[in-house]
């Protein structure tokens, strides 16, 4: 018995490969399986080798893994491009349709099923996925009747006839290869899971959840990969709320409508990727400037300019961070976990209403679009914090105006929406005075700077560091951010058992950066490796630039537009020790 | 109720003696009162350059933003709070220029926003370069030997757009001014007014003269339908863009608001956000 193996899927985009892994992966989390995934895909809607593959497991691992156990492949090139992923005694089930042929070298078992013709005797060769997932369940041992639950409520609102001929491919597709194997594979049967169905989201829905909990009711945007997500599941969800998204004509009119709406009192948020967060920066400006509350969510891709679009990256901290002309106080919450996804997203709506300042989320496109395994997400944590926001004001006298950008200890100011009796005063970009008329005074100038820049002197968001350290003084302390932190404690344990002791930190409070919090881990360690999917280090330069130890810190870099892997990690640990 | 002076504040417009924008500032502050606004129900949102200014000099609800993103900052007021009044208002370079992308897809939207161009045809707080509503061989300090680009028709562009309400005057016409402003207030959906308001620094060719000789009051057209799109468009074409009035107004099509399915009548901002928890565990329900 084992307790974690890898499967992957394969073909042409457009040809089942995304439904073949829902259905697999739906019935598997049924059984209480964590399940974490990965999409290999293209910018391209039909056509082109794509590919998901799902780490399925007894317990939580959240990682791509080195090798591959079973390779599903609806075409010739899925093998030739993914049969060296395949471990030593590994399967491939393939349509006998081509003729498939492993690569010379390969030790695998091929096993050909007529998988488009099976599919195609039931009617459409569209069947092709329910084949082809029946096949790979059979060889896996696994209880039949569970699967056909699944296939019954992916069909069962198309009418008992279509469910019937789907599980008809099934049970085809099993019966098939288990003929040719001589029955499910006994090196592959998997420990029993707990049973227990766990929730199974990508983090752009964990976000939109988020956002929902958080009480937005509006969100502007641009539709971008990998975030689109995000407003397809508000769409559907906010008018249940009163809510609605609007699909703007660009970047900038989603980011200005958002500061329009905040600024009348709504919660709402964007969302893109780098080229949409470039398109928005002078508008970040306005959202510092004018101390209104703001919430993009950058999910990071491949760049620089188009980049690799539907690719792993984690390249656009320095612009969250430094992006906009002048300077404002703004912050970046990086979520670091599939459950971050969506009490990060609450604490952003609270952060930016506190503090009156624009908020980031940055994810990066595995954590955004790579579906796993999740929690269950507590409602008891959803805290709704509007900060210094002030509903019936009392009247002014001699016809004043309400001081909105009114100097404080703590430099927050108190806010009051458009519509209240009592609260006129005016808002602008422009450097201004209390009531928010433009002012060139330079006393005036510079109490409003040293207000706005101050409001986040003592900001430290929940876990702002996420800390794993068993060892007051490790051989190696590793850091991260973004959705590293499964393959980097993958990559530990292994480490581990050869003697070397890691400290983990993974960086969720990207700005302001949280320097002192961290100096005393950098202190203790006698080596740091910062591990960032970028060329030029950005997390590792905040670290140098903030806390220092630049003589003990080395990086692990990797751009080519693939996520880490655990033995990636493992190597590159090795290697310094 | 308020009345005009109730939109008045005490803060000096910085444009200069004679501007054409003072009048529309009138304007705007008479119509609002005329309506039965209050000072607290109005948004005013406005864009950068001289006419930008102008969200500072109404006593209501205001804000200042970018250059070119007026609209979509106005919208985002709109969404948010329905029972809002919300303005919008910039110059030609800021509607027609740099935000000529959003001027287009909120006349589509249709959201219940007046969008007042003060159009002055010159670039005046950069001190005098072209805009693209100045006319061909138009000399200025960007164009010296004259503009070389054709002229932009904003009217005729927002008629092709599916614009529901399409108005222009002439800032020296206070009163027709008002009343289209007025008009554009109770308008449901989106209505341009653009607003001829001579500069008189950097213009030396637009002239309040040169619009008195030169623009035709669609008044003196007893017969014409405001309600015709072809009509509109030919009157539009036969002046060469230069008439004032009430062109087209579209009263069927309804409001952005009132076709977003779930869209309550009362401002999302005064609702309750808090989630209950059973609406929470059916959302997270959907994740199994």
């Amino acid at each position: 018995m084992i307790s974690q193996l890898s499967w992957k899927i394969g073909g042409q985009q457009g040809e089942g490969v995304e439904s073949t892994d829902r259905i697999f992966s739906t019935a598997l989390n049924r059984l209480g399986y964590y399940l974490y995934g990965y999409r290999h895909f293209s910018s391209r809607i039909k056509g082109g080798h794509t590919n998901n593959k799902i780490r399925i497991s007894t317990k939580p691992m959240r990682a791509i893994s080195d090798d591959l156990d079973i390779l599903v492949a609806f075409d010739q090139e899925t093998i030739d491009l993914n049969a060296y992923e395949l471990r030593t005694g590994g399967v491939v089930v393939a349509d006998a349709k081509f003729n498939p042929t492993l690569p010379e070298g390969i030790d695998a078992r091929l096993f050909p099923v007529p998988i488009t013709s099976i599919a195609e005797d039931l009617g459409t060769s569209l069947m092709k996925n329910m084949v082809a997932s029946g096949a790979s369940w059979a060889l896996l041992g696994l209880p039949l009747e569970v699967f056909n639950k699944a296939v019954e409520e992916e069909f069962g609102r198309k009418g008992p006839a279509i469910v019937e001929k789907n599980v008809e491919a099934v049970k085809r597709g099993a019966d098939f290869v288990l003929e040719l194997a001589g029955g499910p594979l006994e090196d592959f049967r998997l420990e029993e899971a707990d049973g227990k169905q766990k929730l199974f989201t990508i983090g752009n829905e964990n976000i939109g959840l988020g956002c929902v909990a958080a009480g937005a009711r509006l969100m502007a945007a641009y539709p971008i990969t990998p975030a689109s997500e995000i407003m397809e599941y508000l769409i559907k969800k906010l008018p249940k709320f009163g809510g609605t998204v609007v699909q703007t004509e660009d970047e900038i009119a989603a980011v200005t409508m958002a500061i329009g709406a905040n600024y009348a009192g709504v919660r709402t948020l964007t969302a893109s990727a780098g080229p949409g967060l470039a398109l928005m920066m002078e508008a970040i400006g306005l959202a510092g400037m004018t101390e209104t509350p703001l919430v993009i969510v950058d999910t990071q891709r491949g760049g620089p300019s188009t980049g690799l679009p539907t690719k792993q990256e984690q390249s656009d901290l320095n612009a969250m961070v430094y992006g906009t002309h002048g300077e404002i106080p703004k912050v970046v919450i990086a979520p670091a976990s599939i459950e971050d996804c969506f009490y990060d997203t609450i604490e952003a709506f609270n952060v930016a209403e506190q503090y009156q300042v624009p908020v980031i989320i940055m994810t990066d496109l595995q954590l955004s679009l790579g579906k796993q395994s999740c929690e269950a997400l507590d409602y008891d944590q959803i805290k709704i914090e509007r900060g210094k926001l002030v509903k019936d004001a009392p009247p002014l006298e001699d016809n004043k105006l309400f001081k909105r950008y009114e100097f404080t200890e703590d430099g927050i100011s108190p806010r009051v929406l458009p519509g209240e009796k009592y609260g006129l005063h005016h808002v602008t970009g422009v450097e201004h005075d209390q009531e928010g008329r433009p002012s060139e005074n330079s006393v005036n100038r510079l109490k409003m700077m040293d207000k706005r820049l101050n409001k986040l002197n003592n900001l430290y968001i929940r876990d702002g560091l996420r800390i794993d350290a068993p060892h007051e003084t490790p051989d190696l302390l590793i850091v991260g951010m973004g959705s590293t932190g499964g393959t980097i404690d993958e990559a530990r344990l292994r480490l581990e058992k050869d003697g070397l002791s890691t400290n983990h930190i993974t960086v969720r409070q990207i700005h302001p950066f949280p320097t002192e919090q961290l100096t005393p881990y950098l202190e203790k360690a006698k080596q740091v490796l910062v591990i960032e999917n970028n060329a030029t280090a950005q997390l590792a330069s905040q670290i140098k630039m903030h806390a220092g130890y630049g003589e003990k810190i080395r990086n692990l870099l990797k751009y080519d537009g693939n996520p880490f892997l655990p033995s990636d990690v493992y190597k590159a640990c090795k290697e310094l020790n | 109720m308020a009345t005009f002076k109730d939109f008045r504040n005490n803060v000096k417009p910085n444009w200069c003696p004679g501007c054409g924008d003072f009048s529309i500032q009138a304007a705007i502050q008479r119509a609002a009162a005329n309506v039965g606004l209050e000072p607290e129900s109005l948004a005013v949102i406005s864009g950068i350059g001289c006419s930008g200014r102008i969200s500072g000099y109404i006593n209501a609800y205001g804000l200042h933003g970018i250059h070119g993103r007026a609209l979509p900052i106005a919208q985002g007021v709109k969404l948010a709070n329905r029972e809002l009044t919300v303005i919008a208002s910039g110059g030609d370079g800021d509607g027609f220029a740099i935000g000529m992308g959003h001027t287009v897809h909120a006349i589509r939207r249709n959201l219940d926003i007046t969008y007042i161009v003060m159009d002055n045809q010159i670039y005046g707080l950069t001190k005098g370069q072209t805009s693209p509503r100045s006319a061909e061989g138009f000399k200025t300090k960007s164009t010296p030997e004259g503009s070389i680009e054709s002229t932009l028709s904003p009217l005729e562009i927002a008629m092709s757009a599916g614009a529901t309400f399409v108005a222009q005057s002439f800032s020296s016409d206070l009163k027709q001014l008002t009343s289209l402003i007025e008009a554009g207030l109770n308008h449901k959906g989106f209505s341009l007014i653009n607003v001829f308001s001579p500069c008189v620094t950097f213009n030396k060719v637009n002239t309040y003269d040169w619009f008195k000789e030169n623009i035709v009051n669609l008044e003196q057209f007893p017969d014409y339908d405001s309600s015709n799109r072809v009509a509109a468009m030919n009157k539009i074409m036969e002046t060469n863009g230069l008439l004032t009035g009430l062109i087209y107004q579209n009263k069927e099509r309804k409001p952005y608001e009132e076709l977003v399915s779930g869209f309550r009548p009362e401002g999302l901002a005064n609702q309750d956000i808090q989630l209950s928890r059973e609406d929470f565990e059916k959302l997270v329900a959907e994740f199994k």
